[in-house]
């Protein structure tokens, strides 16, 4: 098995999930056996391009992290498959495996958390280029050096701690250290929402440029809308485990079909006082991902929902080219807009 | 919030907080102005560290060592709080002032109910009975739109939900319907759609009840939707004020254009966001002069050697618009001690 990447061009799809699931158990009594599941992820469908970067939005507790944990084999899911190149990397062995995670790296939400304390920068930028034996200790700290400058930071800063850096100075560094290995994909999670507002746009400038660079596919995982579409070329909503939209930027965001989208679009706090728009307030909760409700686990929530949505849960449809949305009030001829504004709006 | 005649009711003058730290004096507030009038809702906005939490302890005697407010008034309702004793100041927090906090799940007391949490503060400002007190809160519970109030009220804080809990804080908070809210980051550790819910609740009291809110975030999209004026802070200074409008529109000050600026917007999609360079700078060893002035790009453009040198005072630029930068002040006059 080769994880040959070559021949995919840009455009195709690098990385595939099909049908993924993760649950994790709930353990109780005396002899901890397992009593209930949160399903984290639950059956997980979508593919992402060769060079593009596909934004996951959705609220905490939606499962987002889990399946980018997953879908870089740090966790084993319970059922579905992730091609990367066209080989699922739950088949591959040990070392094979170790050969695909230097084409597949992260970057974590908390930089305060993600760096060794005990060990200079430089020294876990490099961490990676030792495990995996690449060039002489001199051509290492090359590339670890490069890296530093091609994130911002000044090479003299290798042989300093994590604690002497600003939160944005250490996501730099974690994403030094992930690009290190020159991966082909990228997940980033949550990388900017721990960081100051003012550092926040120097991060994301920075995610784009390597992008540029690199020739980088990224999973932007995110629970800002706003980031979301500014680096994004397509989204992907997630609701309780489960993508309920996806579709490109304009697209998604002109045309939001799935309601959920659509209150999340219209809940988001907008830097303009003068912002005109419709306003849905969303009763009630998230529900927790244990015993989700039945059907379309947005139903709880859902104006539109009637009994089937109850019953029975909507399959992920492609309604229009590259849209896609699992719901049972799509498909209608009823122009999105004037949809919302027939609906009881909470006070 | 209609009333014609405004009446000022809280109206902080050169507030000066500092922490006094082994590594040296934290000036986290430092000669700080604005005002609140009678039902209105003023933003004050700025990144961690900025001194707006600082700020609104201040108000309400929280700061405790190594801090010491070391100068200022805080003039409420006729009175400066800072000279209270701790009885009178007692007297006017939680009754008629309030706050709520960003973490309403630790702010919350673990071994009790909600409800005898939210009755607790009739019984102290009222001395009501238990049972009347008990009343009254789940009224409350119901009117900052907890579902089944009369059942939810025995539930203890962790079988809430984080939306829940500051609807609690807020039912805790206002139930002795005080005249001034202080709401600390209320929404910044809730999901966007529950965010929307809070945000609204509070609209709606601050109509219905009258109440003036001092809003902190560090999200100027909260206070677009929901703040009448606002005032922007950095390294413990107010640096501008204005209506939320002009602020928006027409900001001044280069820091809040930067911050303006560099923020994604729904809807409006860019290539690239502007960027402000260098870091938030440390409050122990601030650079003299304007603390903004090593990530200025405005200075270097328009060769402003003062900004290094000289901390700008407060100008006014138009009716309810003031910046601090030297860009709008006449550099030749000697700063005058201004009044506000």
């Amino acid at each position: 098995m080769h994880l040959d990447t070559e021949h995919i061009a840009p455009g195709e799809i690098l990385v595939e999930v099909k049908n993924l699931v993760k649950y994790f158990p709930i353990r109780g009594g005396v002899l901890r056996r397992v009593v209930d599941w949160v399903k984290a992820v639950d059956g997980v469908s979508f593919g992402i391009r060769r060079g593009e970067t596909l934004g996951l939005v959705g609220e905490s507790g939606c499962g987002k992290t889990t399946l980018g944990i997953t879908m870089l084999r740090l966790l084993k899911p319970n059922s579905g498959q992730v091609d990367f190149a066209g080989v699922n990397i739950y088949d591959l062995n040990t070392e094979q495996l170790k050969m695909m995670r230097r084409k597949m790296q992260i970057i974590f939400q908390d930089p305060y958390a993600s760096l060794n304390p005990r060990k200079p920068i430089g020294e876990s930028i490099m961490a990676g280029l030792n495990i995996h034996g690449i060039g002489t200790r001199h051509e290492r700290v090359d590339i670890m050096l490069d890296m530093l400058q091609k994130v911002g930071l000044e090479g003299y800063y290798a042989h300093r701690f994590p604690h002497e850096f600003s939160g944005g100075q250490r996501q730099r560094i974690g994403i030094a250290r992930a690009l290190a290995l020159q991966p082909e994909f990228v997940i980033c999670d949550e990388p900017i929402s721990a960081l100051d507002v003012s550092i926040q746009s120097q991060v994301l400038n920075l995610l784009k440029d390597l992008q540029d660079e690199y020739h980088l596919t990224y999973l932007f995982i995110a629970h800002n809308l706003s980031v979301v579409e500014f680096i994004s070329d397509r989204v992907a909503v997630m609701y309780l485990g489960k993508i309920v939209e996806l579709a490109a930027r304009e697209e998604l965001f002109s045309h939001p079909l799935h309601y959920y989208t659509q209150a999340i679009m219209s809940a988001i706090p907008i830097a303009d006082p003068k912002a005109n728009r419709q306003r849905i307030i969303l009763e009630g909760e998230v529900p927790t991902p244990i015993n989700p409700p039945s059907g379309c686990h947005f139903h709880p929530r859902c104006p539109l929902a009637t009994q089937e949505c109850m019953l029975e849960e909507p399959p992920f449809l492609e309604v229009k080219p590259d849209h896609w949305v699992a719901c049972w009030h799509i498909g209608l001829d009823i122009p999105v807009n004037s949809q919302l504004e027939e609906m009881p709006r909470e006070r | 919030m209609s009333d014609k005649t405004v009446k000022s009711l809280l109206t902080v003058s050169h507030l000066k907080t500092h922490f006094f730290t082994e590594d040296g004096v934290v000036k986290a507030v430092d000669d700080v102005s604005f005002h609140i009038n009678e039902g209105e809702i003023v933003g004050l906005v700025g990144e961690s560290g900025c001194g707006k939490t600082v700020t609104s302890l201040s108000i309400i005697g929280l700061i405790s060592k190594p801090g010491k407010v070391v100068d200022g008034e805080i003039l409420y309702e006729g009175q400066d709080l800072l000279k209270l004793s701790y009885e009178q100041l007692s007297d006017i927090r939680g009754n008629r002032i309030s706050m709520i906090f960003q973490q309403p799940q630790t702010s919350l007391n673990p071994v009790f109910t909600v409800g005898e949490q939210v009755a607790e503060v009739l019984q102290i400002h009222r001395g009501m009975s238990t049972k009347e007190a008990w009343e009254h809160a789940v009224e409350m519970l119901s009117q900052v739109g907890i579902p089944s109030p009369e059942k939810r009220a025995f539930a203890y804080p962790h079988e809430l939900s984080g939306g829940q809990a500051q609807r609690v804080m807020i039912a805790m908070a206002l139930i002795m319907k005080p005249n001034l809210l202080i709401a600390d980051e209320p929404t910044t550790a809730l999901d966007v759609t529950i965010q929307a819910q809070i945000l609204d609740l509070m609209r709606g009291l601050n109509k219905k009840m009258g109440t003036a809110i001092i809003l902190i975030t560090h999200d100027l999209g909260v206070i677009a939707g929901i703040a009448g004026r606002v005032a922007v802070m950095y390294a413990g200074k107010i640096v501008e004020q204005s209506t939320v409008e002009t602020l928006f529109e027409d900001p001044r000050h280069p820091y809040t254009k930067g911050l303006i600026n560099s923020i994604p917007i729904l809807g409006r999609v860019k290539n690239r966001l502007e960027v402000i360079p260098g870091v938030v700078p440390n409050l122990i060893d601030l650079p003299q002069g304007c603390a903004f002035a090593p990530r200025c790009e405005a200075r270097t453009a328009n060769g402003l050697e003062i900004c290094a040198e000289q901390m700008p005072d407060m100008t006014p630029i138009a009716d309810g618009h003031e910046v601090r930068c030297w860009l709008y002040t006449d550099q030749d006059k000697p700063s005058p001690k201004k009044s506000l």
